[in-house]
């Protein structure tokens, strides 16, 4: 199995992002996924620099693939999607029918994201027929039901599984960072720049639950599938994601490799994970249940 | 434009149909539909009797096949479209591309509308529907305000329909799965969003709380009325304070956008509500027929009392111009 760095979620600054993929281009990642998929008023980094980006990783030996924005809404998205659709160096990965369509219609052979709803062999073998190569399974979704795709899908489609990281849980219109600070979203001042990580939101009664990033919402506990990566490669699949935060990113790809490989038991990369994420970790869509649960491993073995 | 009423049984259709509505939309009582509430909706032959019903009276009915099948589930989400092409439906409202392939291939005098579900919010993605499937309509979320709603119909290859009253959810449908993360049941899976069957209301001394799934969505004093725990619809903490951090409990409202939706061409304004009482579909179609009526006489003006009926049957007593309005955003 590969591993796959996903879309950066939040607003980092410039030097951040060329920091943070110097980095990566070390690790022991495969494929990179770059680009601005939440907000289209993030402009720190243009298309162009996103393409330097890419040319330093593809240096490095990694496989880029360019994302593209969630939600669109204005014009002026669509005709940045498009500009993205044209460059023929690397592939798209749509994250939405508006990509999809335009990729499709250039012939051009595309990847699909977490959020583009494929909750069945039948949807995807309608895709791969359009120039589908990739797919990753959405975050919602059990083994049960990967297995029974998995069966039915066209063989030659790769399957990704989001395997690590904080789970994209909504998109909407408004934006929740500019309304926590009684901003109006067409005046938001760039605070999501202020919020690395995003914003914790907690209950009534201090429990951390979301975190809220723009017009997105994401859970605040971690997904952490590492103890079933043994399950993944006899479902067949290709590539696990990991979904970056400022910290760690690297580490976290070189442990999921190196469990992998057989070079670390599952166990032993459980407390290294353990020692270095401080939120709550989570796995329940893995297993049918609700997606903030921890089903620990003496139980999922059951 | 064509009113387009919920009805989640066959009385509450039958209302909708006498009171105005051009047309209802329904569902069958299965997670086949966005609206999978215990005693709602409608089996093959109440459904065929209200297809009967509207028929006769010169209106059409569309039934809600709108969440996404998973492989176990597969041939009952196909058993409802055939189900519904059998009673003469006039559409389907579908989200799962799989199963657009499948109408067209087998029922291919059925129209396939693009459900709200599928989230289609720019005219290219619906190109690509109407290319692939020949979807004659599609419903858009409650993301865009009305400029955005302008371009889209104006570059649009099919009809749209958009939202004119009802619950609001403040995220772009068919893409949250905020409820799934609580409960293990989200819209795209299980047809309903923070499912009855994951409340609580638990009582103490000093207060009333609200949770989902065991998270504590809100808590009110003895004095405050207390709402149903929507998740998006909680009060939360962040950097110090507490509030409707996502959205307070307030439904959409726009008649007093009405002329506009009609002067960029919307072909169709569709009313939330499948789950909600007879009474409730009487005055939402009563009033939203007066007023649809009165805009094609001319001299459209939002009268108080359509207002005031509106608001005493809104969430939180309260309705906004969503996402609509660029404010909001």
């Amino acid at each position: 199995m590969k591993i796959s760095l996903g879309p950066i979620y939040y607003y980092w600054s410039k030097e951040r992002v060329y920091q943070f993929y110097k980095k990566i281009a070390k690790s022991k990642v495969d494929i990179v996924y770059l680009g601005e998929v939440i907000c289209s008023k993030r402009r720190e980094i243009k298309l162009r620099d996103w393409l330097e980006i890419a040319h330093q990783l593809s240096a490095a030996g990694k496989e880029v693939v360019l994302s593209t924005l969630t939600l669109l809404e204005a014009d002026s998205e669509l005709k940045r999607l498009n500009r993205i659709t044209q460059v023929n160096e690397y592939l798209v990965e749509a994250n939405d029918f508006a990509a999809i369509g335009l990729l499709s219609k250039q012939q051009k052979p595309f990847a699909i994201g977490p959020s583009v709803n494929m909750y069945n062999a039948q949807s995807l073998n309608i895709l791969f027929n359009k120039g589908l190569k990739r797919w990753c399974f959405p975050v919602e979704l059990s083994h049960e039901t990967l297995t029974s795709i998995m069966e039915d899908k066209n063989s030659k489609l790769e399957t990704e599984v989001f395997a690590f990281g904080k789970l994209p849980l909504a998109f909407s219109a408004r934006c929740f960072t500019a309304r926590a600070y009684n901003l109006d979203k067409d005046d938001c001042q760039y605070k999501c720049i202020e919020h690395e990580k995003g914003l914790l939101l907690s209950t009534k009664e201090d429990k951390s639950f979301l975190i809220m990033n723009g017009i997105q919402t994401l859970s605040s506990s971690t997904l952490n599938l590492i103890n079933n990566l043994e399950q993944m490669k006899e479902i067949g699949v290709d590539i696990i994601r990991i979904n970056p935060q400022s910290e760690h990113a690297d580490n976290i790809i070189d442990i999921f490799r190196d469990v992998i490989d057989n070079k670390v038991s599952s166990a032993d990369a459980q407390s290294i994970i353990d020692k270095l994420i401080s939120q709550k970790q989570c796995n329940g869509y893995w297993f049918e249940q609700a997606g903030m649960d921890m089903v620990e491993l003496a139980q999922s073995m059951q | 434009m064509e009113l387009v009423c919920p009805a989640g049984n066959l009385p509450a259709l039958k209302i909708a149909v006498d009171n105005g509505a051009d047309t209802v939309y329904i569902g069958f009582g299965d997670d086949t539909n966005a609206r999978h509430f215990a005693g709602l909706n409608f089996n093959e032959d109440r459904a065929k009797q209200g297809v009967e019903y509207a028929h006769a009276r010169g209106r059409k009915v569309y039934i809600a096949i709108n969440t996404y099948p998973q492989p176990s589930g597969w041939q009952r989400w196909t058993d409802a479209i055939d189900r519904a092409a059998r009673i003469g439906a006039d559409a389907v409202i579908l989200a799962d591309i799989g199963l657009m392939a499948y109408a067209k291939n087998n029922h291919p005098e059925l129209n396939l509308h693009l459900s709200v579900q599928g989230s289609a919010t720019s005219y290219e993605a619906l190109d690509f529907y109407c290319q692939n499937f020949y979807i004659k309509r599609a419903v858009l979320p409650r993301v865009l305000s009305v400029a955005q709603v302008k371009k889209v119909i104006e570059n649009s290859p099919v009809e749209i329909e958009v939202f004119g009253f009802g619950s609001l959810c403040v995220m772009v449908e068919g893409r949250c799965i905020l409820s799934s993360y609580a409960t293990g049941r989200s819209p795209n899976t299980y047809g309903a969003c923070s499912p009855a069957s994951h409340v609580e209301y638990i009582e103490n001394d000093i207060q009333l709380e609200t949770r989902l799934g065991g998270v504590l969505i809100d808590s009110y004093e003895k004095h405050e009325p207390a709402g149903y725990p929507t998740l998006c619809k909680g009060r939360f903490e962040t950097m110090g304070n507490t509030y409707y951090a996502l959205e307070e409990p307030t439904s959409l409202n726009t008649l007093d956008i009405l002329p506009e939706l009609k002067k960029i061409g919307v072909k169709a304004i569709k009313i939330e509500g499948r789950q909600r009482s007879p009474a409730y579909i009487r005055t939402v179609t009563k009033t939203w027929s007066e007023a649809l009526k009165q805009l094609d006489r001319g001299h459209y003006q939002t009268k108080s009392e359509w207002n005031r009926a509106l608001s005493e049957i809104s969430e939180g007593f309260q309705t906004t111009l969503g996402a609509y309005h660029r404010s909001w955003q």
